[in-house]
Order: structure tokens, then C-alpha cells, then sequence
């Protein structure tokens, strides 16, 4: 805190005070510095982390509260109506998963006849989306799994639909994710169809992904499901992504003008799911809890 | 005037706390870039009014905090807070005479100087965001000043008197 000195004899004269301007702004820029160029400040962000943690918990506790609220008088009618329709649900991924089980047999054994290495399953978690605003010059998100549960830099979270986006930063508690719509988050991706394998760019609109790198000549058309191809590493293979939206080809240019509509509501959900792919072992933290595999 | 014991910086703490949070609160997506920059505004008015204790230092920590609760560069706010804050101390004593259009004016000059420092920031550090999440704060902002800067005076008279 700053020194509070007695009154000197002229007031406006506040004392040091452009020795103090100079030294915090030197220190400001070296941490800029060390924080932008080095990623040497992890540990110092995570501390001021942990002590911000509680101010974000109290700015999100009355969003929880009023669903809390809303769930537990919600009437009668409404549960036995929903209890219907998630049972009605239930049978039918169950069927879907009857065949799925058949399909996964059939699958490893073509695998095992090709010698390939065998498809490990993902472990999921799922995350709630804390109701907070980060960073206002960029899509992030904050989600309410950190370090603490095995959560890591680089991360994959998925929603029902698809994929959302990756951690960029963890707290010991909270995550900092970018969503794929930022614009400074690309992700490799193939056509589902045929395997064609791009890029997509986030464009700073949730609705609206780009594909800069598709030649004029490639088979692609609107309508066509992206899937992510796994070749960055940080994203498992095969998970849903974006739909074409058009595909404007200007013959002049040696790459087409290709836009997609993610797959995941962007900016509506509010359960995520964090993967834990077979390529990046988890590291289990003591006292974490069992993640439930699916 | 301008001194303030310990018993009178809990008050001022807890309104730069609140400001924190108002920050980070969520917001429909078409309000969001006209969030007003609550915590700039707070350390505005105490800093006018009370320089010898609420000045420079204490902006860059908040600003440090606000850089870690919103995931920017570490530094960046608390650079820009630190600039204006000095701008504020330099000049209280005039500020504290301005009728309110004029102080307003002000107050939307500093403003418009604290987002430039944040633009410019994130040109040199390469991050592109949209003229309005820049212009949006400074305008919203300088329309909430009178009724930050009503309710801040609430609290310092009232742990004036209250001494």
C-alpha cells in the first residue's frame, strides 16, 4: 500500500509521486514483458489467481442460486413432463449405443486384422462455465476446473455438439479457456466426407468460422461436416466442429472463400466437457476425484 | 481533507472490491462492450479526493488483480491505471473545484487516455479487437461518472462523520 505521509505544508505537493509514476511503470512493462514474450509469470498469476477466486465465486453465486431456485420449483406437471422426455431420450441413445457396442467390436478387429494401433477412449469430465467475463478484447471463457482436477494448458473442452474451445490458462481452481470463435484460435480440421484436411480460424463472431487455406479445386460444398483431425495434437481426432456455410470460389485467387457455422452453441452453453485425451496421459493430483469414463 | 486514517480505508477497500466484481459480472452479449470501466472510475474518485493515500501504488495492484481476474497481459491494466491515476493526483485539487459538466469532461478525457493506453498495449502485443470494445467503455463510462462519483461522496462523508 502506498506510504500515507503527513500533511507537508503545501497540499497539492503529494510526495515522490513521480518516482513512484516512473518505477511502477518500468515495473509494469517488465512484467508485460516476461508475462507476453517469456511465459515466465504462470505461477505468479496462478497465486493472484487463487485470491481472486472468491470474488468470482461470489459474482456467480446468485446465477446459481436463481437456477437452484428455478430447479427445485420448477411444478409438478413441468418434472413429469421432462421426466417423460429424458426417458424417452434414454431409450433411444440406449439403442444407439446397443449398436455402437457391436460397431466398437467390429471396429477393433478390422484394426487388429490391419495392425493398426488400437483407438484408446477419451476420459470425459464435465465442467460448469462460471458466470464471469474474462477478457474483454478476446472470447474466453472461465470454467470451474483447474489444475487441482488434472486440468492442463492446451486442453480440449467439447460440448454435446461439438467442440468450443481449448484451456489456455489454469488457476488451481478455475480455467481460462479461448473459445474457437476468437480470432486468434486456429484448429485443424477434416471434412468428414472425404477426409480433406484445413484449418479453421475463429473470426470474433461466435456464429462464424473461416477456412483460408482451401484451394479453389478441393471438394468441399456447403452443408459438409468439419471434424477435428487431431494432427495439432491438442485436439483427439473426430469430434464434430463446424457445418460449410458457403463456399465462394474466385477464380483469380489461389484459395477459396470458405465460411462455417460451428457446431456447439458458442455462446449459449453452459456444460462443457473437458477431454482427456489417450494422447496426453492425465496426470492424477492427489484427492482429485474419479472422472466418470465414458 | 485529504487524510484518511486506517479506520477510514475499509470503506474505500470495500468499494474497489466492488468495483472488481462489477467487472467481471456477466453481461448480454450486446452490452458488453459498453461495460463502464467501474474499477478506472473508483480509483478516479478516490484519488481526487484523497491522493495521499489512494494513489499510484495502489492502482497498480488493482490493476495487477484486474489483469489476472480478465486473463490480459499482466501489467497492462495496471500501467494504464497508474497513468491515469497520476494524471488524477496531479490535477485533484483543480478537479475538486470543476463544476460537474466540466469534471465530466474530464473524467471522459481520462477515460479516453486509459483505453488508448490498453489499445495500445495490445497493438504492440498484437491483439486485434473491434474500435467499439474501446469506445464503448469511454462513452458509458463517462455517462455513469455522475452517479459513481454521487454514490463514492455518499461513502466518504458518511466515514467522515462517522469518526
Amino acid at each position: 500500500m502506498v506510504a500515507s505521509r503527513t500533511d507537508s505544508s503545501n497540499p497539492a505537493r503529494i510526495p515522490a509521486l513521480g518516482i513512484r509514476l516512473i518505477v511502477l511503470l518500468f515495473a509494469s512493462i517488465v512484467l508485460m514483458v516476461l508475462d507476453h514474450r517469456q511465459n515466465h509469470l504462470g505461477a505468479v498469476r496462478q497465486a493472484i489467481g487463487t485470491a481472486v477466486y472468491p470474488l468470482q465465486v461470489i459474482v456467480d453465486s446468485p446465477f446459481r442460486l436463481w437456477e437452484w431456485a428455478r430447479d427445485s420449483t420448477a411444478d409438478r406437471n413441468q418434472l413429469q413432463l421432462e421426466l417423460s422426455r429424458l426417458q424417452a431420450e434414454r431409450l433411444l441413445t440406449n439403442a444407439r449405443l446397443q449398436r455402437m457396442t457391436a460397431l466398437e467390436a467390429e471396429n477393433a478387429r478390422l484394426r487388429d486384422l490391419l495392425e493398426a494401433r488400437a483407438q484408446v477412449r477419451d476420459e470425459v469430465r464435465v465442467a460448469e462455465i462460471m458466470a464471469v467475463d474474462a477478457n474483454p478484447y478476446r472470447h474466453n471463457i472461465v470454467i470451474d476446473i483447474g489444475e487441482r482436477e488434472g486440468a492442463y494448458d492446451g486442453q480440449a473442452i467439447v460440448d454435446v455438439a461439438g467442440v468450443i474451445g481449448q484451456i489456455i490458462e489454469t488457476g488451481l481452481t478455475t480455467s481460462q479457456a479461448m473459445l474457437i470463435s476468437d480470432p486468434s484460435h486456429s484448429l485443424p480440421v477434416e471434412v468428414n466426407r472425404n477426409g480433406l484436411r484445413t484449418i479453421a480460424n475463429g473470426t470474433g463472431e461466435f456464429g462464424r468460422l473461416v477456412l483460408p487455406f482451401v484451394t479453389n479445386n478441393a471438394d468441399i460444398r456447403p452443408g459438409d461436416l468439419l471434424v477435428t483431425s487431431g494432427l495439432g495434437g491438442a485436439f483427439p481426432a473426430g469430434y464434430p466442429v463446424a457445418i460449410i456455410d458457403t463456399v465462394n470460389r474466385i477464380p483469380q485467387e489461389p484459395f477459396a472463400d470458405v465460411t462455417a457455422t460451428p457446431a456447439a452453441a458458442l455462446d449459449q452453453v453452459r456444460e462443457v466437457m473437458l477431454i482427456w485425451s489417450s494422447a496426453q496421459p492425465r496426470e492424477e493430483k492427489p484427492g482429485a476425484e474419479e472422472p466418470n469414463d465414458e | 481533507m485529504s487524510r484518511a486514517g486506517s479506520a477510514g480505508r475499509l470503506p474505500v477497500i470495500l468499494t474497489i472490491i466492488v468495483s472488481l466484481m462489477l467487472m467481471v459480472m456477466p453481461l448480454p452479449d450486446w452490452a458488453m462492450p459498453f461495460r463502464p470501466d467501474w474499477v478506472a472510475l473508483t480509483l478516479i474518485y478516490w484519488a481526487m479526493m484523497l491522493p495521499r493515500t489512494w494513489s499510484v501504488g495502489t492502482a497498480w495492484m488493482i490493476g495487477i488483480v484486474l489483469d489476472v481476474a480478465q486473463g490480459t497481459i499482466l501489467g497492462q491494466h495496471a500501467l494504464a491505471l497508474c497513468f491515469i491515476v497520476f494524471i488524477t493526483v496531479r490535477f485533484h485539487l483543480l478537479m475538486r473545484v470543476f463544476p460537474m459538466q466540466q469534471l465530466t469532461a474530464t473524467v471522459f478525457a481520462i477515460l479516453a487516455l486509459y483505453q488508448f493506453v490498453l489499445f495500445w498495449i495490445n497493438g504492440v502485443a498484437g491483439i486485434d479487437a473491434p474500435p467499439v470494445k474501446y469506445w464503448g467503455p469511454v462513452i458509458s463510462g463517462t455517462l455513469f461518472w455522475p452517479v459513481v462519483s454521487l454514490l463514492l461522496s455518499g461513502v466518504r462523508l458518511r466515514v467522515r462523520h462517522g469518526r
